[in-house]
């Protein structure tokens, strides 16, 4: 079995947002990159599957849509236990635009596992349409797979319970928390190894782009919270009638 | 002069940082509380590579520049020195010397399970009068044809009790002195060779420190590391490199107390503000962000000297003295930050506060580290 991985290259959770000076793009000078969380917990999903099942899993490919910014982000994935990374040369655009990039390297794969997400736009789209393009069953909202009997055993978190499935491959899974525990730390062994790992670049397919962004809006702050005691309800109705003005 | 990292170190210093907040975190005030060894942590920490960070891959090390191994120690010891103090003995004092001075049949037997982190190394060169003076060894290896007849004891040692493999320091010949002196590598379960009770510390309480007696113990001659009469220049020499370790330890500790202090200065609140905008509070985070930045230089500088294979003697005693004694001010200002929350455990800090104290200490005092730096001076 052949495993691709979606890798986003997304800035760290922790990333102070700003935008350019017209507000039309993300700054992104002074930003740290790291994997989509999401599709880190993929790729360790993939490992333990792959150690699990050596005789089973053949290999493990990431493949990223970016540019040369993005390498560490791919090499690091190499380090947790990927076998070979793809870098698709282009910015990455719309989801449309990424899915028809990824489209063209993800013939082949027996299993495709994409993030249900991604933490910067949260476009959420990505997975779908590459199935759809691919041509490939695929299964959303997933969290937990397993190989049993030549087949894969999905589990799904539906509402107020869960839900088990049997299914076969060629099949591309849109992943959520839950698939792997905690993302892998990669071991030093890995990092060595990561410098020897094939990282291939492969050049951008014409693609249609099908949004532009016209303006971006940092949510308003958060206003100040008043604490009023709790024998003083006349004053709360105060504040929420003359200050707030919701009454 | 560049002063960006590769790509692999700041891959190292991000595992070391995942590590250390996620996982060292969950149990370290309990650990600490209990004195309990982190045997889980230790095991988890030698699957990343941690133990023989340095050690040629050949010797089933990871290979890696002393930078990342400073990389390392300053993210494990933000959360856990006493985690941290297990890796730096294990890297710098045992993994090192036996890398650096052994026999090929040496390192087979003892630097691959060290390096592989499945063992653990212990140096045992202090003694119940020989601390500072670490020339007055009264602990004697008497040479006897094909072996060495060990006795006599060594004090604050450790790793004593989770070690495997003992690198120990022993007098042969006392009549020349320090160039009589030796040092062995001996399996702990040798016949002949006991603990003292685990010592009840102010800090670093889950690293094992213990008393070792030896008496009548036989250590193969093939054990010992170098020409006879080796051992006082082998220990001076490990210990250069050491420092390197515990100074990243103290300057971890150091750049710990400095972020806790920070997020705490953004959210506390007195006088109606939060109190990082009192300039008594910023203006004291300020004087700590300044000295940790230095102590992080100078082992980093360190660490390069030794990399180059230039002389780092002077520099790592520097980088040793300087981030023990900053580590020291800083936890205590963050403390003091934290008001009375950070004189409990809950806040860390004191904590930190308790296991700076340590890194004044041991492998060389500041007083110590200052007699290397001004002999150097006045030559
Ligand atoms: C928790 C812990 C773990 C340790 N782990 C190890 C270990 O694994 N292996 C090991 O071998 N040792 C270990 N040590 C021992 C440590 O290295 C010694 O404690 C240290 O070298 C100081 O020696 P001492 O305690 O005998 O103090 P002393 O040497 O008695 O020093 C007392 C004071 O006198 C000062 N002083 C001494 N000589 C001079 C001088 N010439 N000029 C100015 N001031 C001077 C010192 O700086 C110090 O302030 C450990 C110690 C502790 C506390
Ligand atoms: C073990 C212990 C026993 C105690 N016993 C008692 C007791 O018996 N009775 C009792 O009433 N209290 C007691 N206390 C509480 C103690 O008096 C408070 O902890 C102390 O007043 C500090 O308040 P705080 O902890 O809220 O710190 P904070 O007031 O939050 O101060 C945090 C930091 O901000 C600084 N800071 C605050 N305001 C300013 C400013 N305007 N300008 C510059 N810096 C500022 C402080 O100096 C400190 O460094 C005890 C505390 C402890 C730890």
């Amino acid at each position: 079995m052949k495993i691709l991985v979606l890798i986003g290259n997304v800035p760290d959770t922790t990333t102070k947002i700003k935008f350019n000076a017209d507000k039309t793009a993300f700054d992104a000078s002074g930003v740290q990159w790291i994997i989509n969380p999401w599709d880190e917990l993929a790729l360790t999903r993939a490992v333990e599957l792959k150690e699990a099942h050596a005789d089973k899993i053949e290999s493990i490919v990431v493949a990223n849509v970016g540019r040369a910014e993005t390498e560490a982000t791919l090499r690091k994935a190499l380090a947790v236990g990927a076998d070979e990374a793809i870098r698709i040369d282009a910015d990455a655009k719309d989801a449309w635009y990424v899915a028809s990039q990824l489209a063209k390297v993800a013939a082949g794969f027996d299993l495709i596992l994409a993030g249900i997400e991604a933490s910067d736009y949260n476009g959420s789209a990505v997975g779908g349409m590459l199935a759809e393009m691919l041509d490939m069953k695929s299964v959303s909202a997933v969290s937990g797979i397993e190989l049993a009997d030549g087949a894969l055993k999905i589990s799904r978190e539906i509402d107020g319970g869960s839900q088990t499935l049997s299914m076969q491959t060629p099949l591309l899974a849109v992943v959520q928390k839950g698939i792997a525990k905690e993302p892998r730390i990669p071991a030093m062994r890995g990092i060595m190894m990561a410098r020897k790992k094939p990282l291939n670049v492969v050049a951008a397919a014409d693609a249609e782009e099908h949004t532009a962004f016209v303006g971006f809006e940092l949510p308003a702050p958060k206003a100040a919270c008043k604490m009023i005691a709790e024998d003083q309800a006349g004053e709360l109705i105060n504040l929420l009638h003359n200050e707030a003005k919701v009454l | 002069m560049n002063f960006e990292l590769t790509e692999e170190q700041l891959m190292i210093q991000q595992a070391a940082r995942d590590y250390a907040q996620r996982e060292l975190i969950k149990d370290v005030t309990e650990r600490d509380t209990k004195a309990e060894f982190p045997t889980e942590h230790v095991r988890n920490l030698a699957e990343l590579g941690f133990m023989g960070i340095m050690v040629d891959p050949k010797y089933d090390g990871s290979g890696m520049d002393t930078i990342s191994y400073v990389l390392a120690m300053e993210e494990l010891s933000k959360v856990d020195a006493s985690a941290s103090v297990i890796v730096s003995v294990n890297n710098s004092l045992v993994c090192y010397g036996i890398e650096k001075y052994g026999t090929e049949a040496q390192k087979e037997k003892f630097l691959k399970p060290l390096a592989r982190g499945e063992k653990i190394g212990a140096f045992l060169l202090s003694e119940p009068e020989a601390g500072s003076d670490a020339t007055s060894q009264r602990t004697t290896a008497e040479d006897k044809g094909d072996y060495y007849l060990v006795n006599g004891t060594k004090n604050w040692i450790t790793n004593a009790n989770s070690a495997s493999t003992y690198v120990l320091i022993a007098q042969t010949h006392p009549e020349k002195k320090h160039k009589g002196i030796n040092a062995l590598l001996v399996d702990k379960n040798t016949p002949g060779i006991s603990l003292g009770p685990h010592e009840d510390k102010m800090g670093m309480r889950s690293s094992d420190t213990h008393s070792v007696m030896f008496t009548d113990v036989k250590v193969p001659k093939e054990n010992r590391i170098g020409e006879d009469g080796f051992g006082f220049k082998f220990a001076m020499k490990v210990l250069e490199g050491g420092r390197i370790g515990i100074a990243a330890q103290a300057l971890g500790l150091a750049a710990g107390a400095l972020e806790r202090a920070t997020a705490y200065a953004k959210e506390r609140k007195a006088f109606g503000t939060v109190i990082a905008n009192h300039q008594a509070i910023a203006f004291k985070l300020a004087d700590m962000a300044v000295k940790v930045e230095n102590a992080r230089n100078l082992c980093l500088k360190a660490a390069w000297l030794k990399d180059q294979g230039k002389p780092f003697g002077v520099a790592s005693a520097m980088a040793k003295q300087y981030a023990a004694d900053i580590a020291m001010e800083v936890t205590t200002e963050a403390v003091q930050i934290h008001g009375g929350y950070g004189y409990v455990k809950e806040y860390h800090v004191e904590r930190l506060m308790r296991e700076a104290k340590l890194t004044q200490i041991y492998e060389g005092t500041s007083e110590i580290q200052k007699i290397v730096i001004s002999r150097d001076l006045l030559k």
